[in-house]
């Protein structure tokens, strides 16, 4: 349970929890890319193996997903490159069911865990078809991390939290990843549901954006997920330095916001 | 108020009795399934029930009835084509799903599914669409139940079908060309679904064949059979009693297929799907995802697929837009593993051969996708693997061919011996 228990023990010390995403293979940057983030604070790192159609996904991870499929990336050629990290922070993958259930689930899980990851994300596999994928996982110790979305129900939440393993990923809004104005008003009421239905880690993810958006959703949830924000850092040419850069105002803010709310408490 | 109900019969319609459920969470054998992102499935755990319990209801199956009579113009006739069967050597029957309100098969099904948007109490109705006659379709029935409306369309396809798009706009209808991937109608279904996953509160999808996630490869089938129940008592009436030797539908996602082939599962007829060869299977470019793909997820569900050895999805390639799809209903996938449905395939060449034989000898213009069916049927007469001679054959005309009248005219003209028809290339 090294996901897991990395992030409670990260919570206990009064830190935020920040999760950034980078899609994996995407061309010369995304390996710094990841070492950047860890290095700007980051709790664990989320990476995507791409897929073709990634239907939870917005424009800046479509583009992303295509242009690292353009240049030949592939789930073993990923995960042979995360081989080499050392990051000292939890490694998750989030990719679509069909890669997986092509290269077979318990091949897919072994290759993972082999290449020293620690969870998954695969968002088009809910509850109701997730064992025999949840049963290759567990057999090699690899953590899957759930959804829940603000359109679950309150008993299927429940069942989402126990079989949730890593963290609780709270979808922040009805919608895809992708960057957006402002928090919406589904996130804060996600978190204050995962918080009164588990102890688990509740993560928020899903169209967060910015430092102050992190800070509120922080208001209610353990912490972020922070996607098309920092993988926009790598499309637009900023390379490891600007996602990095991206992820410490970030860590920053948390932190200050942690402080400031200390400082009222004492 | 639910009963069982047997028979219902309104407008000049009928109406077999609900088939039978896929299991447990829509599996129809090791296929089908609800593989869609955690905020969609409270929706669709919903749909399945209103469905369901629609679907037993007699004041709904009645109104269903009676729209498919006074509105998409039900019964469509099942034509004997003496010329073509001369011809071939066998004896065509055509089951005349081009002569429905919209111009296919397509009606059935959205008049369905807009029956049960009404009954959810939502108001707006989202859908994808290749060819755009499901486009058409949707926006038909938006219309006529004053819902607001939106399809998605590959920008490939809003430039290869544009008088559907300039239709679906007249019907009222927003229509959202879709740039991502390929911009064809696997990424149309992507984008639906992406908005869906954010509308999903207010507004029904609805999907436009036997594909997609738990309940729509069984709702979608369902809402077709009448195309398949009306063919077998027609045929039998033609055929004193008897029915068909063989039935044959062209498959892009399957709903006129499968909507064909529920009316005959029970009967002795061989069933024969015919999908997109496009430029021949050996090209790679074309649309047979039972022939040359492999099982998969995509779009909600556990099919056959065409993908890449690490699992990408790739494109499929053909003449028609609506078998422009690189997946099939996972009914035809089961259908298929249990041998009970046979799965051919007509190149893009087959399917023109189709169009020409259907308009000299009967003159009906098919749409280019059940052109697909005869051009398959004309090649594979004598063939050991094709059929007999002296066979009777029922055929499912899905559509008209007015929709690709356009295309032919301007690209393939050759195919029929004459002079191609410029575009008009004056400025708008
Ligand atoms: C006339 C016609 N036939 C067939 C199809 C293919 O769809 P399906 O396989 O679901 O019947 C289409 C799709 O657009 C169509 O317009």
């Amino acid at each position: 349970m090294k996901l897991e228990a990395h992030l409670r023990q990260a919570r206990a010390s009064g830190r935020k929890l920040l999760v950034p995403y980078v899609t994996g293979g995407l061309g010369g940057v995304w390996m710094e890319a990841i070492e950047a983030v860890a290095e700007a604070g980051a709790d664990a790192v989320e990476v995507g193996i791409p897929f073709s159609d990634p239907v939870m996904d917005g424009p800046t991870i479509q583009e992303a997903s295509l242009r690292a499929l353009d240049v030949g990336a592939t789930p073993a050629g990923i995960n042979a490159d995360l081989a080499t990290l050392r990051i000292g922070i939890p490694l998750l993958v989030m990719t679509y069911c069909n890669p997986v259930a092509h290269m077979g689930f318990e091949r897919f899980a072994t290759l993972l865990v082999e290449a020293g990851v620690d969870g998954a994300i695969v968002p088009d596999l809910p509850l109701d078809e997730l064992d025999p994928w949840s049963d290759a996982a567990g057999a090699v110790g690899l953590e899957t991390v759930l959804l829940a979305a603000p359109t679950t129900p309150d008993d299927r939440l429940r069942r989402i939290c126990e079989r949730s393993q890593g963290f609780v990923y709270g979808v922040s809004l009805l919608g895809v990843t992708g960057e957006r104005l402002a928090l919406s008003s589904q996130a804060l009421e996600m978190a204050r549901r995962l918080k009164r239905t588990t102890d688990k880690p509740a993560v928020l993810g899903v169209g967060i954006s910015n430092a102050e958006q992190a800070v509120e959703a922080c208001s209610a949830a353990d912490g972020v997920v922070i996607g098309s924000a920092v993988v926009r850092c790598l499309l637009s040419g900023g390379g490891a330095e600007a996602a990095g850069a991206y992820v410490a105002t970030i860590r920053q803010a948390l932190t200050d916001a942690g402080a400031s709310a200390d400082a009222v408490a004492g | 108020m639910t009963t069982s109900p047997s028979t219902t019969r309104a407008g000049g319609v009928h109406l077999d009795p609900p088939g039978p459920e896929p299991v447990g969470l829509g599996r129809f054998g090791d296929f089908g399934g609800m593989y869609v992102p955690e905020t969609l499935v409270p929706a669709l755990e919903d749909l399945t029930v209103e469905f369901r319990t629609a679907w037993h209801d007699t004041a709904f199956r009645t109104e269903f009835a009676e729209l498919l009579g006074s509105y998409a113009g039900r019964p469509s006739p099942v034509t004997e084509c003496h010329r073509l069967s001369a011809h071939l050597g066998i004896r065509v029957l055509l089951k005349r799903e081009d002569l429905n309100h919209t111009g296919s098969h397509k009606i059935n099904n959205v008049l369905g599914q807009a029956l049960l948007t009404r009954r959810m109490g939502k108001k707006r109705v989202i859908a994808e669409t290749g060819a755009g006659q499901h486009g058409v379709a949707t926006a038909t029935v938006a219309a006529l139940f004053g819902l607001e409306c939106r399809v998605y369309m590959g920008s490939v396809d809003v430039e290869r079908q544009a008088l559907n798009v300039f239709r679906m706009r007249l019907l009222g209808a927003e229509v959202v060309p879709v740039t991502s991937g390929s911009a064809t109608l696997k990424d149309a279904v992507n984008d639906a679904l992406r908005h869906w996953v954010a509308s999903v509160e207010t507004t029904h999808y609805i999907l436009g064949s036997v594909v997609g996630p738990h309940p729509f490869p069984w709702m979608v089938r369902e809402f077709c059979r009448v195309v398949g129940d009306e063919a077998r008592e027609q045929c039998r009436l033609i055929l004193d009693g008897r029915d068909p030797d063989v039935v044959v539908a062209c498959v892009g996602g399957g709903s006129n297929a499968i909507g064909t082939f529920t009316g005959f599962v029970d009967t002795d007829a061989r069933l024969i799907g015919v999908e997109a060869g496009g430029q021949g299977l050996e090209s790679g470019r074309h649309g047979a995802a039972l022939s040359r793909g492999v099982p998969g997820i995509l779009h909600g569900a556990r099919s056959y697929f065409m993908q890449d050895e690490h699992g990408q999805i790739l494109e499929a390639h053909s003449i028609s837009a609506g078998l422009d799809y690189p997946g099939v209903g996972p009914e035809h996938a089961s259908l298929k593993a249990s041998g009970r449905a046979e799965y051919s395939h007509a190149t893009d060449e087959m399917a023109l051969v189709g169009v020409r034989l259907l308009a000299r000898l009967e003159g009906i213009m098919p749409a280019l996708e059940p052109a697909h069916a005869i051009g398959w049927l004309a090649d594979a007469v004598g063939r050991a693997d094709g059929v007999a001679v002296g066979s009777t054959v029922l055929i499912t005309l899905s559509g008209r061919g007015d929709k690709d009248a356009e295309q032919l005219a301007e690209r393939y003209a050759g195919a029929f011996g004459l002079e191609p028809v410029e575009r008009d290339e004056r400025p708008r």
